[in-house]
Parts: structure tokens; C-alpha cells; sequence
């Protein structure tokens, strides 16, 4: 079969004795999107380590056109044409785009031999970023500074970077996992394009209505093991999921008979500057309110004035009736708010810090004996947070660097939870969270809510939202559009709601 | 606390157990009793500092100003310590007062200003030097009392007074380091200061305390030096927030932030001392001692490094 670009055959790789694949198979025919699925510490990112050449397989072979790349590395396998576009986008702020496109081949572009090959070629590399960047059809200047381009506009610059070293197979990386959808529709774009011309796609991601717009084949892996290879149109999201986890979850979204109580929270006319203007909803205890909008339509920012964060300019915030101005997170935690953010890294936890400490660092001051920690109350504590959370740790003083993403979100919870809040703010609480910790995280919710907890859920998942919330806030650029009940909202009204204005 | 940290330090322990078991081999002098309380003597002032530099290096800042609020609080205590004058206490609380409030401005402009501490600290280390100058006139403070004396120079039981201070201090900052609330705080401000504003703790205040500490073993070392060399001197002091920072370092706590313990700063100090004591034992010239010291710095980094890849 020649139309198969690569061909990955029986690759396993063990860590300290520890089998992290076992015999996997991938095939990638030329000009495809092939996804890669698979829940986080199925394989993929050792999977994918091992075919970039930044870790060698125990044994296995991989074919790219025929010649085998085992024993190449990070560089050889990109002159080949393995491109990789990271999570975690590596670039270097204070060059230009262009710069960074051609970042370490300069000699190359600079088309001098000798020793004029050292001087750099602005001019040169400028000219040719701007034709890569226009074939691609995105408006980016090749000259403008790195650190001023949005997370989308760097994703297309590495992309831009990968065409240009011609590159035959791309892996993208959750490239959706930070832009808005407009970006996305951008992206899908570019990605098409690039098929057009041959070139094939590995794309990981979470996202399953994604995955089903873009790709061609899924494979996926589960635990290590190679579970198998379906054309994407054979699949449907619950088989997809039933592949990946191993079982059929029937039912995502945990249902509630509890009455809403009380008000907890009641915002009014509340506005910052150009961020938000005019809002006003409540929350009730027990309530799941969720808050819907495209990116920038200002449902961070709400979250972050009333958790103190940030500040606002006019309306009122009411916390049980009586009026909230936090100018510090501590003062909204004093009054019960608790807030678990999108960016789990930046506001989430610490990494140095182990389990234990991340967990009791917002309400470490009550376990205190006449000025010491008091190191009991704080281990019992822990103990039972870990197990009522069923956060999956080597133990209590284990780093939380070394957790799953999912693991991660329950230490973040789980240390929340333990200021006992009566309002929770929950801010993309699955984002970069596997699927069976999602469903996790969803029980979780519902529970918090049942137990008498308010709480707010920003989600960009549209599923997600419409599955958990008892009531839903649409937002457009600032602005409140809809407040809609459950038994109204569907996807298509939000979307009509989240675009308006 | 972290295991990495573990390793650096537990290396670190190792390279001082080697140096010292070398010293002990080839100069017959070196582990006589007198010698250590010599060593110890000796390291003592810097090991006070280099406590105080800990925390603040911990929260992911730094602080250059220790040498200065060491002179300011030598010539302001050597001020109050006139034989006949004023009880003891007097010089000692407005020496650690002196201190404490340069450190508590380092703190202020910090966090109010959002001025970077390297930055700040760099300010006040000119300013530090300018009052100390000025309270003293340009001249030495001497003239002191024989208990402000025995400070810096006193025995108890054969043991150096300032060893004395120096464990009390020890033993002071690892508890509030490890046990309290504060000591937690120190760590999640270095270790991640955004996350650990959202989890509800006021960084400013960590922060203005952990400067205030900084001034005030300071000033406790400005106190312990003006004792031992009987005058207060407003040149005194230059160039030690170097060797306090070193100490720091070379103890495994990160620039960074986040990480570092008052066990390592403690050994950093005490292998700055041997080796420099070594190297006199060794009647190596002071100016190859530098040399030395530099090499053990970058030494002592680079290997900690390697210990700290995974």
C-alpha cells in the first residue's frame, strides 16, 4: 500500500519497567486527518514523544515513506518532515513572527555562503514569511513582535513554520484548547488546505464534536494498548467515548430532584469598563447557573470581579443580601465564595507544593494551634478530601506537578472546597481534562449543587452547559443577551444568544 | 518539602561532609575544637543574613541592601552603647529597630510599587550606606560598653557568644519557615505567586514580612559586628549581601522561587567559612581565596542542577 505516508508497527516502551505502550499500530495515509484519541495517560504524548525522536521505543518500527526512522532525533525527524505544533506553544516573544518562523535555520534563508552566512537577512526572511503566511491565507505581518499576537495567531505561525519545513506529517496538539471558535473555523480552514496539498495530520484532542467535524480516522488508545482504527464516519460520539474508556457511559450528565433554597448571590446592573456592562442575575443555593458566551464575551471577567480579582465600576454585587466589595481574593473567600479558574497552571495550584499543602492553603489558618500548623487536623483533613474527591495520588505529600490534569482540577476543587463556600465559582472546569474524569467532575458538581451550594459554570462546551445548568446566562461581548431555563435552551438558541449584538 | 530540593540538599551536605573530611586529612589544624568555635565565629554573622536573604529569596525575590542595614544598624546601636548611658536593651532594639524598618521599606516599594525587588533593594543599599554616613558623620562610633561588648565577643561555657545567636536564630527560622502559617505562605508565594493570591493569601503582606525579617537579622548581624570589632563603623558591612545570597544559593534554595531550606542556607554558610578558614590554614593569599569561592558558587550551582534533572 503506498498511499500510506506512515506506518507504525508493534512500538512498545516500558519506563522503569512500567508498560507505557504496548504494541501500537498507526497508519497514516497521505493527505489525511487521522485523530488520535485516548484518555490522559492512554499513551499519546509517549506515543507521539516516540515518533518525533524525543524518546526512542523498546522496540517497533516507523516507516515514513519507506525509511525507517527509529534512531533519528528531534532534529532528523523534522528535516524529514515531522512537524509537531505543541500545547504549550514554543515560541520567543521578543522576535518577530518571521524570525521565529525561520528561527535557527538563518544560514539557510540567508542564501550567502561562506562566512557572510553568519550575517542575518531580515529583508530575506521577512520576504519569505510573507509569502508562507499569504499562501496560508492569514493576515498575520511577518515583521510584528511575537508577544503581541494572540494564541491563535502564534498557533498559525508554528503552523507557517512546519510548511515551511516542509513538513509531511503535522501533529497538532489540543491546537484548540486556547482559541476562540471563529479561530477554530480559521484553523479547520488551513487544515483542509494542508490536505489539499498532501500533507497528513496527526490531531489530538479532547473535543468530541471536533474531532468529528475534522478528521478522516480515529484511532484509540486506552491504558497503553492499541484499541483500534475506525473511519471517523463509523463512529458516533457514545462509541467513540465507549472506545476510549472502555465501557458505555449512558448517562454524562447526573440529574437533580433537590428544590433550589435561598438567594445566595445577586449581582445588579453590574458593569467594568470596558470588559462588561449591565448585569444582573442570582444565583440560589443549590442551583447550577451557567454562563454561556463566545471567548471575550466577558464571563472570566464577571467571575473575577466577584471573586475579588478584579475590580468593577458600577451596579452591586449582594452576597445573602448584603453587599460584597472584595478587593482581595481573601475577602471574597471570607464571605464564602470560592472560585476554581480556567487557568489551572497560572491560578490554580502551587507546583512545588505537595497535595496536602495545595489543598489546605486557603483554609490553613484554621487549623492552627497557638501559632503552629497544626499538623493532624491538617493530614485528616487531606486524607479525607482525597478520598471524598477520589483524587488519584501516590499520597498526600506527593507534588501536584506530577498529577493528571484531572487530578489537578480535584486538588483545586478540593482546596476550595475546604474554605467552605456557599458560592462556587467554576470557570472551564473540564478544560484539559480527559473524559472520564469529566464525568467525574460532572457527578462532583451536581453533588456540591444537591449538598445547598450555589454555583456559577462558565463552559465554552456548549454540551456541558446545557447538561448541567438549571439556568443558563448568555453573554455577548460584555453584554447580558438571555437568561434561559433549562427546558428552553438548546445549542442553537445559545449559539443565537452568544453571537447577538 | 520537595524531593528535587531533597536531593540538592542532601548533595550539598555530602560536598561539605567531603570538604571537611579532606581539611581533616591534610591540615592536622583544622578539626581541633578551637578551630571549629573559630569557624563558627566566623560564619556566624553571615549565616544571620543569609536566614533573612532565604525567605525573601524563597517568595521569588532578592534583596541587595543587607550589607547597608548592616552599617546602619551598627552605627545607630554603637550610638546608644556608650559605657554609663543606656541600659543594653536600648541599643540592641533600636539596632534591630534600624533594621527592621529599611527592611519594611524594601517591603513597601515592593509591593506598592510594583518595582522589581532587585531594583528596590539596589536603591536602598545606596540609601542604607548614605544614613549610615550621615548618623555616624563619616566617622567611627567607638567607645562602647563591655556588655554591648561581650556581644559580639563573649563566652559562655567556652562557646562563642555570636555561636549562640546563631543556633537560637537556626532554630528560630526553620520552625517558622516549616510550622507556621507564614512559612506556608513564603512557599506558595514563590512557588506561584497569581495562584496564590486566588487561594486567598495576601501577598503583600507575605512579602512585607519577609523583608521586615531580612532587616531584622540584619540587624542583628550589624548589632553582633559593631560588638565584635568594638566600634561602629558606617563602612562596615559592604559586599556582605553577596556572600549571605551565595550561602542561600549554594544551600540549594532556587532563585526562582518556591524552594530552599534554613538546613541548606546553614551548611552554605558554614562551607563558605570552612573553606575560606581552610584556605588561610593553607596560607593560601586572599586574593586566590576569591578566585576560589567563585568557582565554588558556580560549582555548588551546576551540581545541583544535575541533581535536579529528572
Amino acid at each position: 500500500m503506498s498511499d500510506y505516508i506512515l506506518r507504525i508497527k508493534e512500538v512498545s516502551k516500558s519506563f522503569s519497567g512500567i508498560k507505557a505502550l504496548d504494541n501500537i499500530h498507526f497508519d497514516l495515509k497521505k493527505g489525511e486527518v487521522h485523530a488520535l484519541m485516548g484518555e490522559n495517560g492512554a499513551g499519546k504524548s509517549t506515543f507521539m514523544k516516540i515518533l518525533i525522536g524525543l524518546v526512542a521505543p523498546d522496540s517497533g518500527e516507523i516507516l515514513l515513506e519507506g525509511e525507517s526512522l527509529i534512531g533519528s532525533n528531534v532534529n532528523e525527524t523534522l528535516k524529514k518532515g515531522i512537524s509537531m505544533i505543541h500545547q504549550e506553544i514554543l515560541i520567543i516573544p521578543e522576535l518577530t513572527v518571521a524570525q521565529n518562523i525561520f528561527l535557527g535555520r538563518e544560514r539557510a534563508v540567508s542564501g550567502k555562503r561562506g562566512m557572510l552566512s553568519g550575517w542575518l537577512n531580515d529583508k530575506e526572511i521577512n520576504q519569505r514569511g510573507a509569502v508562507l503566511l499569504d499562501k496560508m491565507g492569514v493576515n498575520i505581518a511577518p515583521n510584528a513582535k511575537m508577544k503581541h499576537l494572540s494564541v491563535a495567531q502564534m498557533q498559525m505561525v508554528e503552523i507557517a513554520k512546519a510548511i515551511s519545513n516542509n513538513a509531511k506529517v503535522i501533529i497538532m496538539d489540543e491546537p484548540t484548547s486556547a482559541i476562540s471558535d471563529k479561530e477554530v473555523a480559521t484553523l479547520f480552514k488551513i487544515i483542509h488546505d494542508l490536505k489539499a496539498q498532501g500533507v497528513s495530520i496527526i490531531y489530538i484532542s479532547h473535543k468530541m464534536d471536533e474531532i468529528f467535524r475534522i478528521s478522516d480516522t480515529i484511532t484509540v488508545l486506552r491504558d497503553g494498548k492499541y484499541v483500534g482504527t475506525k473511519s471517523a464516519t463509523e463512529l458516533d460520539q457514545n462509541a467513540l467515548i465507549a472506545m476510549m474508556v472502555g465501557r458505555e457511559i449512558d448517562r454524562m450528565f447526573p440529574e437533580t430532584t433537590q428544590p433550589v433554597g435561598q438567594e445566595v448571590l445577586s449581582v445588579q446592573n453590574l458593569g467594568r469598563a470596558g470588559k462588561f456592562s449591565n448585569i444582573s442575575f442570582n444565583v440560589k443555593a443549590g442551583e447550577i447557573v451557567g454562563l454561556a458566551g463566545l471567548m471575550g464575551a466577558g464571563r472570566t471577567e464577571i467571575a473575577r470581579a466577584i471573586f475579588g480579582l478584579d475590580q468593577w465600576d458600577e451596579g452591586e454585587i449582594m452576597i445573602k443580601k448584603i453587599p460584597l466589595r472584595a478587593r482581595t481574593p481573601r475577602e471574597a473567600i471570607d464571605r464564602g465564595i470560592g472560585y476554581v479558574s480556567e487557568d489551572r497552571k497560572g491560578l490554580g495550584f502551587i507546583p512545588q507544593m505537595s497535595v496536602k499543602d495545595n489543598i489546605t492553603l486557603s483554609s490553613i489558618n484554621y487549623h492552627r494551634k497557638g501559632g503552629f500548623i497544626d499538623t493532624h487536623s491538617e493530614q485528616s483533613v487531606t486524607d479525607k478530601m482525597i478520598a471524598d474527591l477520589k483524587i488519584k495520588t501516590a499520597g498526600a505529600g506527593q507534588q501536584v506537578t506530577y498529577l493528571s490534569g484531572g487530578n489537578q482540577q480535584k486538588v483545586v476543587i478540593g482546596r476550595v472546597l475546604l474554605a467552605s463556600p456557599e458560592l462556587i465559582i467554576l470557570d472551564e472546569p473540564t478544560r484539559g481534562v480527559d473524559v472520564g474524569a469529566k464525568f467525574e467532575i460532572y457527578k462532583l458538581i451536581r453533588g456540591l449543587a444537591d449538598q445547598g451550594m450555589a454555583i456559577i459554570m462558565i463552559s465554552s462546551e456548549l454540551p456541558e452547559i446545557l447538561g448541567l445548568s438549571d439556568r443558563i446566562l448568555v453573554l455577548s461581548k460584555g453584554k447580558q443577551t438571555a437568561m434561559l431555563s433549562k427546558a428552553e435552551a438548546t445549542q442553537e438558541l445559545i449559539m443565537r444568544y452568544a453571537v447577538e449584538g | 518539602m520537595n524531593r528535587f530540593s531533597k536531593l540538592g540538599q542532601y548533595g550539598i551536605f555530602l560536598a561539605f561532609a567531603l570538604i571537611c573530611l579532606v581539611l581533616a586529612f591534610s591540615t592536622p589544624k583544622f578539626f581541633t575544637l578551637s578551630n571549629l568555635l573559630i569557624i563558627g565565629n566566623q560564619v556566624s554573622i553571615n549565616a544571620l543574613l543569609a536566614f533573612g536573604v532565604t525567605f525573601v529569596i524563597i517568595t521569588g525575590g532578592i534583596d541587595l541592601s543587607l550589607g547597608s542595614m548592616v552599617a546602619v544598624a551598627g552605627v545607630v546601636a554603637a550610638t546608644f552603647a556608650h559605657p554609663d548611658t543606656y541600659p543594653l536593651i536600648v541599643p540592641l532594639l533600636v539596632g534591630l529597630g534600624a533594621g527592621s524598618a529599611i527592611g519594611a521599606f524594601n517591603g513597601l516599594v515592593t509591593t506598592k510599587s510594583k518595582v522589581p525587588p532587585f531594583i528596590v533593594t539596589l536603591g536602598t543599599m545606596t540609601i542604607g550606606r548614605g544614613l549610615a554616613l550621615i548618623f555616624s558623620k563619616g566617622r567611627p562610633i567607638s567607645n562602647l560598653s563591655d556588655e554591648f561588648n561581650f556581644i559580639g565577643g563573649g563566652n559562655i561555657a567556652g562557646i562563642p557568644f555570636p555561636i549562640i545567636i546563631l543556633i537560637l536564630a537556626f532554630a528560630v527560622c526553620s520552625v517558622v519557615l516549616n510550622k507556621t502559617v507564614l512559612g506556608r505562605y513564603i512557599y506558595a508565594v514563590g512557588g506561584n505567586e497569581p495562584a496564590a493570591l486566588a487561594s486567598g493569601i495576601r501577598v503583600s503582606r507575605v512579602k512585607m514580612w519577609v523583608y521586615t525579617i531580612c532587616g531584622l537579622l540584619s540587624g542583628l548581624g550589624g548589632i553582633l559586628l559593631t560588638s565584635r570589632i568594638t566600634t561602629g563603623q558606617p563602612n562596615a558591612g559592604a559586599g556582605f549581601e553577596l556572600d549571605a545570597i551565595a550561602a542561600a544559593i549554594i544551600g540549594g534554595t532556587s532563585t526562582s522561587g518556591g524552594t530552599g531550606t534554613m538546613t541548606g542556607t546553614l551548611i552554605g554558610a558554614l562551607l563558605i567559612g570552612v573553606i575560606s578558614n581552610s584556605l588561610d590554614l593553607l596560607n593560601v593569599t586572599s586574593y586566590y581565596q576569591q578566585v576560589v569561592m567563585g568557582v565554588i558558587i558556580i560549582g555548588a550551582v551546576v551540581l545541583d542542577g544535575i541533581g535536579k534533572k529528572d
